[in-house]
């Protein structure tokens, strides 16, 4: 209306509003219901103090926690079509684009980056179940493809993290036709001798586990996470009785043959170097701080120069 | 006696007018219906054409679906001879919803492999509609490595509504077998080619149809998820099948011009259950002239072919 609620006001509020205490400070676990301090719960990977209960974790996050340093280069993802159908439901897609662009900061439901965990070089592949339940579009069908592409070329080892409903709905058969695509991607790395290591994080279903994610060397998963093809829901109407306790996850699974290992979220870094370090036959990793040995770095140049099966 | 669709209920009360005029004449030699019967069968016809002309996607959906469409077995019993089914995945047991085996085509020998959803209640049951088990998948993996191993082109026929939604399918890994599946496609040094005929549900079909060559029949469909799974989904209400079936883009038409379907097959006026000899006959052309035209690519270059083929796909929309 005036000078004075229009810009003296807002001033006023905006000093004093900043200092107030963010509501955020405190997560409540949803499994146990402890009281967390978000730094303490940062710190432990979103994993929780009390009870272990593994809560989601951001792409970019995950990738600060897992390279040495918090320090990673991002690889380029080259950008496909937008909205090749045109398609619109109760919104349109390119307005769902946008909703979790800006939500996420993010280009898609997945970020390719290399680095160094443990001093062990890898090229590391992280999907963003914030971003569209980190459906698989044809972003994430390039992404997956850089991945490959990256990791044959510098002749490293890939890790990749999934989180994903299934398939992205709204790019219809192309969001489908990303399970052929992503399964040449891991095809690449076989022909080239090189690790594929899958982490399936909470949760992963559809077309994403019945393409990229169940095709890993090694198929590790975090403690309790959901991961299966048809929904649980769908199955109980099929076959009209409940499902037993556990589902669908990890630990069940593994029980059933599907997986390696189930590895708290806190304890993936250093599993991962230690199967990474053997599959590409380098010496064990060296712990603390210690500037890296020359026998190790001279293994780490030969790694990169390794020989490409045909 | 056909089973009409719901949007065919006009033809259907003109057909039965029809029928019942001749019943009638039949009982009275004295009647002469024959002037307004036929005028009748030029209504028929003509409405037929006006429908089929132009069916929308969830009509499409409807057709790829009818009961009475040819299935898989009746492709490789008119196409096929010397048809020796191979049963089982060696591990676990045979599932019913996949029929496969060693076959020839004009005399070729072939590596035949489909998913047949059944005819009547029975046999429906016994091939569980269509839909497989991860046994189905992983007994498709066999057959597509032995045609592998001695030098057979493989001829997938694509049906199913998707796979099996079951505790035992779970636990048994549903989608490690969908993955390996669509793996063992991309690793054949042979030709694949691969024909929706009816349905193509989701990772279901892929499993199968990762292929040289995509054919479809002219009203088939191939979708990431089926109309109904989308409505309920992304519209949060089961009503709205119809928006769902024309956004999610699934009718052979549309995926040829996104890349992923290679050929059409015309089916007769009024779909593949109105003329099933004439839709079948068609396919065994386009089959037959596809695995000629993969013939010119060299034997070293059919994988690579395959894997260009997906790695490709999507860099263009639909027209606007």
């Amino acid at each position: 209306m005036n000078w004075i609620t229009n810009y003296v006001r807002p001033t006023i509020n905006s000093l004093f509003s900043r200092r107030e205490v963010p509501d955020n400070l405190w997560t409540k676990c949803p499994e146990c219901g402890t009281m967390l301090f978000h730094r303490e719960l940062a710190d432990n990977l979103n994993v929780c103090t009390n009870c272990g209960h593994h809560m989601p974790i951001t792409a970019r996050d995950r990738l600060t926690a897992l390279f040495d340093g918090g320090i990673y280069t991002e690889v380029k993802v080259p950008e496909p079509v937008t909205d090749p159908l045109q398609f619109r439901d109760q919104k349109k897609y390119t307005d769902r684009l946008k909703d979790a662009r800006k939500k996420t900061g993010e280009r898609d439901a997945m970020l390719v980056a290399t680095g160094e965990i443990t001093r062990t070089p890898i090229v590391a592949a992280v999907q963003d179940f914030s971003f569209m339940g980190g459906s698989m579009s044809m972003y994430v069908g390039n992404a997956i493809v850089a991945a490959a592409e990256e990791a044959v070329k510098l002749g490293r080892p890939l890790v990749l993290f999934s989180a994903a409903g299934g398939a992205r709905m709204q790019e219809g058969i192309l969001g489908l036709m990303q399970m052929p695509r992503t399964t040449i991607a891991v095809q690449m790395l076989k022909e080239a001798g090189l690790p594929y290591i899958v982490v399936l994080t909470h949760p992963t279903t559809g077309g994403v586990t019945a393409s990229y994610a169940m095709l890993g060397d090694v198929q590790i998963a975090e403690p309790n996470a959901l991961i299966g093809f048809a929904g649980a829901r769908v199955i109980e109407q099929t076959i009209g009785e409940k499902l037993p306790e556990g589902f669908q996850r990890a630990e069940y699974l593994l029980d059933h043959g599907m997986l390696d290992r189930v590895t708290k979220r806190t304890n993936l870094k250093d599993e991962l170097t230690t199967i990474i370090r053997m599959l590409m036959q380098l010496p064990p990793a060296v712990a603390g701080d210690l500037p890296p040995p020359h026998i190790d770095s001279h293994a780490l140049e030969g790694a990169e120069k390794a020989p490409v099966k045909p | 006696m056909t089973q009409y669709l719901d949007f065919e209920k006009p033809l259907a009360e003109i057909e039965g007018k029809a029928e019942e005029l001749r019943a009638m004449a039949r009982d009275n030699a004295e009647m002469d219906i024959e002037k307004e019967a036929a005028a009748l069968d030029k209504k028929s016809a003509d409405l037929l054409k006006s429908l089929y002309g132009n069916l929308t996607p969830w009509r499409k959906c409807q057709v790829a679906r009818h009961p009475e469409r040819p299935h898989c077995k009746d492709y490789i019993a008119a196409l096929f001879t010397d048809y020796t089914p191979l049963a089982g995945d060696r591990n676990f047991a045979d599932d019913h919803a996949i029929m496969g085996g060693l076959a020839r085509l004009d005399g070729r020998a072939v590596m035949v492999i489909g998913h047949e959803k059944g005819n009547d209640t029975k046999s429906r049951i016994e091939h569980n509609f269509g839909m497989a088990r991860p046994e189905g998948y992983r007994k498709a993996i066999r057959l597509m490595n032995m045609a592998n191993r001695f030098g057979l082109p493989v001829v997938t026929l694509v049906d199913t509504p998707g796979a099996y939604p079951g505790k035992g399918a779970e636990e048994r890994g549903q989608s490690e077998a969908i993955a390996r599946a669509t793996e063992a496609c991309l690793e054949l040094n042979v030709p694949l080619v691969s024909v929706v005929i009816g349905e193509g549900g989701s990772g279901g079909a892929v499993a199968f149809a990762t292929a040289n060559r995509v054919l479809m029949l002219e009203h088939s469909i191939y979708s990431v998820i089926s109309p109904e799974g989308c409505a309920s989904i992304l519209w949060k209400d089961a009503a709205k099948t119809q928006e769902a079936a024309a956004a999610l883009r699934l009718t052979a038409q549309n995926l040829k011009e996104l890349g992923v379907c290679d050929t059409i097959i015309a089916e007769p006026l009024g779909g593949a259950h109105r003329g099933a000899q004439t839709a079948i006959a068609a396919v065994g052309k386009a089959l037959t002239a596809t695995l000629k035209d993969l013939d010119k690519v060299a034997a070293d270059k059919i994988r690579l072919d395959r894997r260009k083929k997906y790695l490709d796909l999507g860099k263009k929309g639909l027209a606007a």
